[in-house]
């Protein structure tokens, strides 16, 4: 690779043919302020569309400032970030920003998680010089998952990359153009009419507050002090390694018991563990699997736990319903489970309990309202928070997470191995169901539970697996523009493959759209499936089937996987889609 | 949003679309083409028609709407059977071209981006059409007006009711 000599603010420095200026700034320690600039590199994904101008330079012997962000060092070029000329272009830069945003920060559901905010802190900005007119568009809160706020857009496309060239969903563009310009899906519909999967990968990614979710911690703040209702919680396995950082822990950290002390405090009545939901997930799917394997079913068998990736199959490849598990979600099963079986074991009429989830997602929120999973009022998840919401109500209730003592799940559906931990990440629900497909099919023990083959970040991985005679070939996809093309591959007779797992989102639940924001750091995301891994190995059970509650779910009222009770209660099915 | 084939002979001009489309070779490149290919069969373009390019080509229907929306010469409404067309780009409006618009909308009664109720006029304000020479300039349909001002504008709208009795 070919260097280049720069000079930036008289600092000489060799760089790389292709480096820009921004990033040559960053190897001398200098922060130029960015907002619509994104760079998540472990996961190839880049927005440089240079709109928002608040990372100008001057360039030395050019008339004109450069954006730093897209602008490639040349041999000799000599830069100036540091002078009034650059500091002044970046500051109306912003003003010119503030000058069509709402100035209502103290209200905003991101205030003081905005970029926009810590710009203007950063550049000192306390005056702007110019009133004009301001966009007045309306909200779209027709989803149950996300609102849309164009009036607090920057354009600065984020959310358009990630879902037109990552997420491949092609729902947001910018619409009109000069001054009427907003981003928005086509013809103006709502975004509960179109074929977003809800992954929320826009929301985790904007700037401000023009994409949020939908948020439901007033509802479960009702429930929670209505003495009629027993309210029972449930947390994904991605949520115990994400919570820390919303009380200032360092990212990876593992709070679970932490997270259940914290529980306790908010007085939900019990304490669950959707990681049983996830064990239990896996007896179905694995038995599932099996089954098609033995008895010339339709193979691939793709995963179902992720709702985004439910709805997107649905919409892009609605001729292709048969491949997918029946099995519901691990969330899903968990309100089936708690109104069927706990509410039976309590005593407790099913209509008297509230099932709350918190979840690292979005379209976990647009999942528990799909009208197939609801038509039961009796077998299924009430409200669903994310876990910046969780972190909301917390803060809200004054309680110090980072101090709090270590607490266990409470007991029925809150113990769990190391199999549903892994559910978390891109990869641990395919090595979950390998574990005990395993033994299910060699009738041996499985020693060696770590398949080091499928874990990774890689978008699209694959790897063979030998299960006694039998050749496993299994495809791992996690970003849905991934998942399309290991779908299409598949389709085309290409790829050839038993089993596959999708996750929606890049890095799988530990990224989810509900997680508290990564600002572009995907150190924090990759911290964040070391801790799940390292949980994992702290299980003394580390496969679903050795997990005895689960035994015991099935002795007293399952029967056995894929048995009929199972069915109505653990499976589903799917429904073709318009793509619009 | 309506049934595509709700739109009057819908058929026919759905095969010369899609002969169109046969024709280009890099299809998504082509798709400002295409649009005003199919602008020029059925009028204008509606949602339906616009969904109906996008699955054409195999992209996002939000992707064809953000062109459809940004450039004004794409109509979504239906328009008269006269579409006027007032150049408001930076050389005719400083020859005075608002006087102009002024004096369509005036005699025409309708703002711009509206059609008259006997559906024989649009009247439309566009971006630079590249005939800066001839400033002031108004575009009907194909036909091209230079030097345009206030006072030709009665003269032209006559023309084009004359003709339009001559014919019925």
């Amino acid at each position: 690779m070919k260097m280049i000599n720069i000079k930036i603010n008289d600092m000489p420095l060799q760089v790389m043919e292709g480096t820009t200026i921004l990033e040559a700034s960053k190897q001398v320690g200098l922060k130029i302020p960015t907002l619509c600039h994104m760079n998540l590199k472990d996961f190839g994904i880049v927005n440089q569309s240079a709109s928002c101008r608040v990372c100008m330079v001057e360039v030395e012997g050019r008339p004109a400032l450069a954006p730093s962000c897209s602008e490639l060092c040349t041999e000799g070029m000599v830069i100036r970030t540091d002078n009034l000329r650059a500091i002044s272009a970046r500051r109306t830069a912003v003003e010119l920003l503030l000058s069509n945003h709402p100035f209502d920060c103290l209200l905003c559901p991101k205030n003081l998680e905005c970029d926009l905010q810590a710009l203007a802190q950063d550049l000192g900005i306390r005056d702007i010089r110019y009133a004009g007119e301001k966009m007045n568009y309306q909200k779209d809160t027709s989803s149950y998952a996300l609102v849309k706020d164009p009036n607090k857009c920057v354009m600065c496309r984020r959310c358009e990359t990630m879902c037109n060239t990552v997420q491949t969903c092609g729902i947001l563009s910018a619409v009109n153009r000069g001054f009427d310009v907003f981003v928005g899906p086509a013809f103006n519909l709502d975004m509960v009419d179109t074929s977003c999967t809800f992954c929320g990968q826009c929301v985790a990614v904007c700037p401000t507050a023009a994409l949020t979710e939908v948020n439901n911690t007033d509802a479960v703040w009702e429930a929670l002090n209505n003495p009629k209702k027993h309210v029972v919680v449930q947390v994904a396995p991605a949520v115990r390694v994400a919570i820390g950082e919303l009380f200032n822990m360092d990212a990876g950290t593992i709070t679970t018991g932490k997270l259940v002390s914290s529980l306790r405090s908010l007085h939900f009545d019990a304490i669950f563990d959707t990681d049983f939901g996830a064990d239990l997930t896996i007896m179905e799917e694995a038995s599932e699997l099996i089954h098609r394997i033995q008895n010339g079913g339709t193979l691939p068998m793709l995963t179902s736990c992720c709702p985004a990736w439910v709805k997107f199959f649905e919409h892009q490849f609605p001729d292709m319903l048969d491949i997918p598990s029946t099995c519901k979600s691990p969330q899903i099963m968990m309100g089936a489970v708690i109104k069927t079986y706990y509410a039976e074991k309590m005593n407790l009429k099913p209509e008297d309990i509230v099932v709350v989830s918190v979840m690292p997602c979005l379209a976990k929120k647009a999942e528990a309202a799909r009208p197939e999973l609801t038509k039961d009022n009796n077998n299924n998840v009430d409200l669903v928070l994310t876990t910046r919401e969780l972190g909301l109500m917390l803060k809200e209730a004054g309680i110090n997470f980072a101090g709090l003592p270590d607490s266990d799940f409470d007991h029925l559906l809150g113990e769990s191995t190391g199999a549903s931990v892994i559910f978390g990440t891109t990869g641990g629900v395919i090595e979950a169901a390998v574990r005990t497909a395993y033994d299910w099919i060699t009738g041996e023990t499985l020693e060696k539970v770590d398949f080091q083959q499928l874990r990774g970040l890689e978008g699209i991985r694959s790897a063979t697996v030998k299960v006694g005679d039998l050749n496993l070939r299994i495809g791992i996809a996690h970003g849905l523009g991934n998942a399309r093309k290991l779908l299409e591959d598949i389709k085309a007779g290409i790829s050839q493959f038993d089993a596959i797992e999708i996750m929606a989102c890049p890095g799988g639940c530990i990224g989810g759209g509900g997680q508290p924001y990564h600002h572009g750091d995907m150190e924090i995301i990759k911290k964040r499936q070391a801790a799940i891994y390292a949980e994992d190995r702290g299980k003394v059970l580390r496969k679903s089937h050795d997990n005895p509650y689960i035994k015991q779910l099935y002795e007293e009222f399952l029967g056995t996987p894929n048995s009929h009770k199972a069915h109505d209660l653990l499976h589903t099915h799917y429904i073709p889609k318009e793509k619009i | 949003m309506a049934n595509i084939f709700s739109l009057e002979n819908a058929d026919q001009k759905l095969k010369a679309l899609d002969a169109f489309i046969l024709e280009q070779d890099a299809k998504e490149d082509a798709l400002i083409s295409i649009l005003h290919k199919a602008q020029e069969l059925f009028g204008y373009l509606p949602s339906e028609l616009q969904l109906y390019v996008a699955r054409k080509l195999n992209i996002p229907a939000s992707k064809v709407y953000g062109v459809v929306s940004f450039y004004s010469y794409f109509s979504q409404e239906k328009r008269g059977k006269y579409t006027v067309n007032i150049c408001m780009g930076t050389a005719c409006f400083v020859k005075g071209v608002e006087k102009v618009m002024h004096a369509f909308s005036e005699q025409l009664d309708i703002k711009s981006g509206n059609t008259t109720p006997d559906g024989l006029f649009t009247l439309k304000d566009v971006r630079c059409i590249g005939a800066c020479g001839l400033a002031p300039v108004v575009m009907i349909n194909d036909k091209v007006f230079g030097h345009v001002t206030e006072n030709d504008v009665s003269r032209i709208i006559d023309d084009y009711k004359n003709m339009e009795g001559s014919e019925g």
